[in-house]
């Protein structure tokens, strides 16, 4: 268990070190990191002395060096565009990012599975049918779409929920939730269902798979065989088969969550990290790039080595060996 | 006195998009409590098929269309799902072949066991796991009270199967339905299962069906036999009869296909009742042909020479050397093959003879001794140098016909591989030529070349393996257990079509397998293998009458003992 | 064994389990109609395109804003009425079609070569080679796709001279996605290989003597073909979905020369003050494209997992 735990660790320290790289030298090499902060009306002095400040003379390694120093203690320094602290900004930010995701994962991840393992069971019944196909609409839909469509039914035509932003938030020290109000429901519904749409049905799709694979095994066979009851060979034989696998599938679902939530916080202007990244590619703001890809390779980092150890958890042939 | 087990008239159906497959025709059979019927067949005979149908799994879309199942009287046609369901587990059990897959592998064994426990008999509870423990060891697993508590992974394939009859007899049934159930394991733990079977089936008076293609397992254990050829019953009688004296031409072919252990005929009999083994092919006189000039070195000396040949495998790794667990798969292995013989090398399997053969063709690297191949040390050749008529010389024919053929390629360019990377002849017609005389040679005819491998079946498989290692005109030829995934019969055909090679050719043979009968019939000399080291080599008459190791006896009383079988 | 004559390759093509189980299934069949329309209008939109949205000369400003045809102060030359710029709706998403269908092929192409030629590779040759591939694989597959393809694409233009990010911009698009998709090719490409190279046919190649790279061009390639061309469907809807999604949120093709996917960001600005054509249709398209794509791709996998036959 030990070596396994390290060497998960080890493959994670791994990439932290690569995305680190890259995200120095996205600082280094993408435009002229001294125009980007002075703009053009600078004398030559003044960059000069803060080329010397930015200690952008010294040794590729020392640099490296320095960054990773400040990485560690999460600093990025200032946005170019904003002039203000990069970990301030995501800090700001993070709060609302993570409750969309939180709302978005809980139902993808509850209707997901539900529907994948009752289609999985009754391959073919109509309900079954339609709920299959309406997937395969699901996964065809392109996240931006849902929200447009979404904002234009229920905002404008039926002016029934806020077509942007983010409201009722009440502050909890420094995170900032809009869950505990209404009006915060009312402005989270339309994006958290938006990003949980096209999850939800890869979710879905993907359980259901899994659940038809099990059926079809020896094991199973051999249960019928027995003459156990299909209630008991569904829910207790085929289900924990078919559920170790989806562990994975919830790592991957947070993972392409955290990503789409960029889409969707545009479409909504949704005040979270992803509207800050997307604002910060447009300017070419490379603190704030580099910040957030050191974010969400650490949050996903995370998430893996959860999933891994989960799957170890749960599976008994990897904990007994054997 | 009323049968346990009625089958009259039986037609069991598959509709397909090329029409309705009959899987089984108008089949008849009954079986007592206390007896153990054989059904047996080779595959595509339809025997797992009459298994299933009797407890109502056949696969979508396999339907009975007509006969009776009369179970204690009861037809078992009239009932709906729910009674089947009712009677599968407790009053009818069922063994399949692969006891790796048949248990759920997240689930303890006490759970499955008492899971089937308290669905088939009144049983609850703690009085449940009791009688789950009193399971196990009715099955011969030690321990039984600790081994409630493990998981399949952790049991070897022998104790598996074990727990999987536990299981199959944890509703106290009537009749247990065996289908395959020592095809996947060790020859020695073989018997051991068998011998179970036929002990709970004396001791709980239960009425067993035996599915099998092995006629060994028949000789072994099975009361009446019943004979199955393309779905249908074409003999039954008691297991002396069948063995000894067998009335209906198939069952006639069939037992003669079976390689006998007590003296080594030239050839086997003729198995021509199976349609489409009647050679109707032109064989060509292969010793005038291209193929038959193999290269006439002046060579004396032994075909081939293994010196002292180690391997070991990681099993396990780590960061440090010490801990590393290897495991030693050949140990100081040596034994020599003179050119023009058959040598056999037998084991079980993890015995290594598998590695051994595949080190001689160079497959592995040894981490110490020596391999000559005619004489030339074939490790020690560079890749440029004469390394490629070395590596003509040896050729090798494996076990599994299905992945033994690349399926994206026709068979003629199969074949012809070898002769067009050693760019063998001068044009493409010349190849072609051979190729197809090649195809004919071996029994599948020359209009095979454009077919794909799909459209064989498994003995044809076989042979076009033996083409392409014909082809590069070797003078060694390695046998992987050529026949050990083929039916008895065809096996027969091939190990014939081998033996007539090796006389047109004066190949030398280095014959792998487990099956000592098969053996017997293949090999001049003989050498046994077990976990990795030798422990016997010596010419094949005296090994097969008085070997010298006891391992060596240890095999030999494994054998089936097929007394019954008239010479 | 089979006693017919050996099948022509027209009888191989159209005779089998394949063609059988596509030919029964309405589903599969008014699939491919529509999508085969579809596909078929966006590549040849040069030919059948009432206008050339691209082309500068032939947008009128005069002519913008108008709602379709069938609606009041409509056009009949303009079926479904102009964009904020005066190009005809129509044309614009074939031509805009025609760009997503092209640069998510393309994509999916780069990212197949690049991916199974190093799975493959991976697969077969083992070591530190297999070790070093897969963990690059592994550790770009801990950032999610479409991240990746922001963040190259943005540091792509940002790395371009300022008067050829337009011209270039349909370019980075594609190196991007493309890049975002080899791991998972390289993973199905080193798994598949790890399953072939085992087999006996690669065995009895190895004793012929056949060198490495023939091995893996001849034997293992073709047998890899099946997983690959399952992943490569799933994926070619999702880079479909991906370039529109760039597009959208104006890091993908510029509005010159829109794809759909600009178009619905273009229309987005103008849904709410009531042009709801430069939007709605725009989108239509893109989800029945993708649609067709994923219906075919579905019936493709199922018809190539030997075990639901």
């Amino acid at each position: 268990m030990l070596s396994f735990i390290l060497k998960r660790l080890a493959q994670s320290l791994l990439v932290m070190a690569i995305v680190s790289a890259v995200s120095f030298s996205l600082f280094n090499f993408v435009g002229d990191p001294v125009n980007n902060m002075v703009g053009q009306d600078a004398t030559r002095e003044q960059r000069v002395e803060i080329r010397q400040q930015l200690g952008l003379d010294d040794p590729i390694l020392t640099q490296y060096t320095r960054f990773v120093g400040n990485m560690l203690q999460s600093d990025f320094g200032l946005s170019y565009r904003i002039k203000r602290p990069v970990d301030d900004l995501i800090l700001e930010r993070l709060p609302a990012t993570l409750e969309l995701v939180f709302v978005s994962a809980i139902i993808s991840l509850f209707l997901g599975i539900t529907l994948g393992i009752y289609t999985g069971i009754r391959r073919n019944s109509w309900s079954s049918r339609i709920i299959l196909s309406s997937s395969l609409a699901g996964v065809s839909l392109p996240t931006f779409v849902i929200g447009i469509a979404l904002i234009y039914l229920f905002a404008v035509h039926l002016r029934w929920l806020p077509s942007s932003g983010r409201a009722g938030t009440v502050d909890f020290g420094w995170w900032k939730t809009s869950l505990l109000t209404v009006d915060g429901w009312r402005s989270i519904v339309l994006p958290a269902v938006t990003l949980s749409l096209f999850q939800l049905t890869l979710i879905l799709r993907l359980v259901r798979a899994e659940m038809l694979e099990v059926m079809r095994t020896d094991f199973i066979k051999f249960a019928r065989a027995r003459g156990l009851t299909e209630r008991a060979i569904n829910f207790r034989h085929a289900l924990r088969n078919t559920l170790v696998p989806v562990i994975t599938i919830i790592g991957l679902n947070i993972g392409g969550l955290i990503a789409f939530s960029v889409v969707t916080e545009t479409v909504f202007q949704w005040p979270g990290t992803g509207l800050m990244f997307i604002q910060a590619v447009d300017f070419v703001d490379v603190p704030i790039m580099a910040a957030y890809l050191v974010l969400v390779a650490l949050l996903f980092v995370i998430i893996n080595l959860i999933v891994d150890i989960l799957y170890f958890v749960v599976d008994p042939r990897i904990r007994l060996g054997g | 006195m009323r049968n346990l087990l009625d089958i009259n008239g039986l037609n069991i159906e598959f509709p397909t998009r090329r029409g309705t497959i009959r899987a089984a025709s108008n089949v008849s059979l009954h079986v007592n409590a206390g007896e153990v019927l054989g059904l047996v067949g080779e595959s595509g005979a339809g025997k797992s098929t009459v298994g299933n149908a009797i407890i109502d799994l056949l696969e979508k879309p396999g339907r009975i269309s007509a006969g009776s199942i009369k179970f204690n009287g009861e037809e078992l046609r009239d009932k709906d799902a729910d009674q089947m369901r009712r009677i599968r587990g407790d009053r009818i059990g069922m063994i399949f072949q692969d006891p790796q897959t048949s248990l759920n592998p997240l689930m303890t064994i006490g759970a499955q066991l008492v899971e089937t426990i308290e669905k088939s008999t009144e049983i609850r509870g703690r009085k449940a796991e009791q009688h789950a423990v009193e399971l196990l060891e009715q099955v011969g697993i030690t321990e039984s009270v600790a081994r409630l508590k493990s998981y399949p992974h952790q049991f070897s394939g022998g104790m598996r199967q074990r727990v999987v009859i536990a299981l199959a007899l944890a509703g106290d049934p009537d009749l247990v339905i065996a289908d395959e159930p020592t095809t996947a394991l060790d020859v020695s733990i073989q018997a051991q299962i068998l011998d179970l079977i036929k002990k709970l089936c004396k001791e709980r008076n239960l009425g067993v069906i035996i599915v099998t293609h092995d006629i060994g397992v028949i000789a072994n254990i099975a009361d009446r036999v019943a004979v199955m050829y393309r779905g249908e019953i074409v003999e039954t009688g008691d297991v002396a009869q069948i063995l000894g004296a067998p009335k209906h031409k198939y069952t006639r072919s069939l037992i003669a296909a079976v390689p006998r252990a007590d003296t080594k005929l030239e050839r086997f009999t003729s198995v021509d009742y199976i349609e489409g083994t009647t050679n109707n092919f032109k064989r060509i006189d292969i010793q005038n042909h291209w193929l038959g000039e193999t290269k006439k070195q002046d060579y004396d000396g032994l075909a081939l020479e293994v010196k002292n040949l180690d391997l070991s495998f990681v099993l396990q790794n780590a960061v440090f050397k010490r801990n590393r667990r290897m495991l030693k798969a050949v140990n100081n292995v040596s034994f020599s093959v003179k050119q023009g013989e058959t040598f056999g090398l037998v084991g079980e399997s993890g015995s290594g003879k598998s590695t051994v053969a595949r080190l001689i063709a160079g497959l592995y690297q040894p981490d110490s001794g020596a391999i000559e191949v005619f004489g030339a040390n074939i490790n020690t050749i560079k890749k440029s140098q004469g390394n490629l008529s070395a590596r003509q010389a040896l050729q090798m024919i494996f076990q599994d016909p299905f992945s033994s053929l690349n399926a994206r390629m026709r068979v003629l360019d199969i074949v012809a591989e070898p002769i067009r990377f050693y760019k063998l002849t001068n044009s493409e017609s010349e190849t072609r030529r051979i190729v197809q005389d090649l195809l004919d040679h071996v029994g599948l005819g020359a209009a095979a070349e454009l077919r794909y491998p799909h459209e064989f079946s498994g003995g044809q498989r076989q042979r076009i393996s033996i083409a392409r290692a014909l082809a590069s005109r070797p003078r060694l030829l390695v046998c992987d257990e050529p026949t050990s995934a083929l039916d008895v019969s065809v096996q027969a055909t091939i190990l014939n079509l081998l033996k007539d090679l090796q006389q047109e050719l004066g190949l030398t043979m280095l014959f792998i397998s487990h099956d000592l009968p098969v053996i017997r019939q293949m090999c001049d000399s003989i050498a046994v293998m077990r976990h990795g080291e030798i422990c016997e080599v010596s010419d094949a008459d005296a090994f097969f009458n008085s070997p010298t190791h006891p391992y060596s006896k240890h095999l030999l009383d494994l054998m089936p003992r097929m007394d019954l079988i008239k010479p | 064994m089979s006693k017919h004559s050996p099948k022509t390759r027209w009888e191989r093509l159209t005779d089998n389990d394949i063609m059988w189980s596509f030919l029964s299934s309405p589903g599969a069949i008014s699939a491919a109609v529509v999508s085969s329309i579809i596909i078929l209008a966006c590549l040849f939109a040069p030919l059948i395109a009432p206008f050339d949205p691209f082309d500068p000369a032939q947008i009128s400003l005069w002519d913008g804003k108008l709602p379709p045809s069938w609606a009041e102060g409509g056009q009949s030359q303009y079926v479904l009425g102009t964009d904020n710029q005066g190009r005809d709706m129509l044309s614009t998403i074939l031509y805009g079609g025609r760009l997503s269908i092209l640069v998510g092929l393309a994509a999916i192409c780069l990212g197949m070569v690049m991916g199974v030629t190093l799975g493959v590779i991976a697969g077969y040759v083992g070591g530190a080679t297999e070790a070093v591939i897969m963990r690059l694989a592994d550790v770009q597959l801990t950032i999610p796709g479409i991240l990746l393809a922001i963040l190259i694409n943005g540091v792509g233009r940002a790395a371009l001279p300022l008067e050829l990010r337009e011209e270039f911009a349909i370019y980075v698009v594609i190196i991007a996605i493309g890049l975002t998709d080899w791991p998972q090719f390289a993973r199905v490409a080193r798994g598949a290989t790890l399953v072939e190279a085992n087999k006996e046919y690669v065995q009895a190649a190895r004793i012929i003597g056949l060198p490495s790279w023939l091995i893996m061009l001849r034997h293992i390639l073709p047998n890899t073909m099946r997983p690959i061309l399952v992943i490569a469907t799933i994926g070619l809807a999702l880079a479909i979905i991906a370039e529109a999604t760039l597009s959208f949120l104006g890091q993908g093709i510029p509005p010159t020369t829109p794809s759909l996917g600009t178009l619905i960001r273009v229309g987005n600005e103008y849904l709410f003050s009531g042009l709801w054509w430069i939007t709605l249709f725009p989108a239509v398209a893109l989800i029945v494209l993708v649609f067709s794509v994923n219906l075919l791709g579905d019936w493709l996998r199922d018809a190539l997992n030997p075990k639901l036959r």
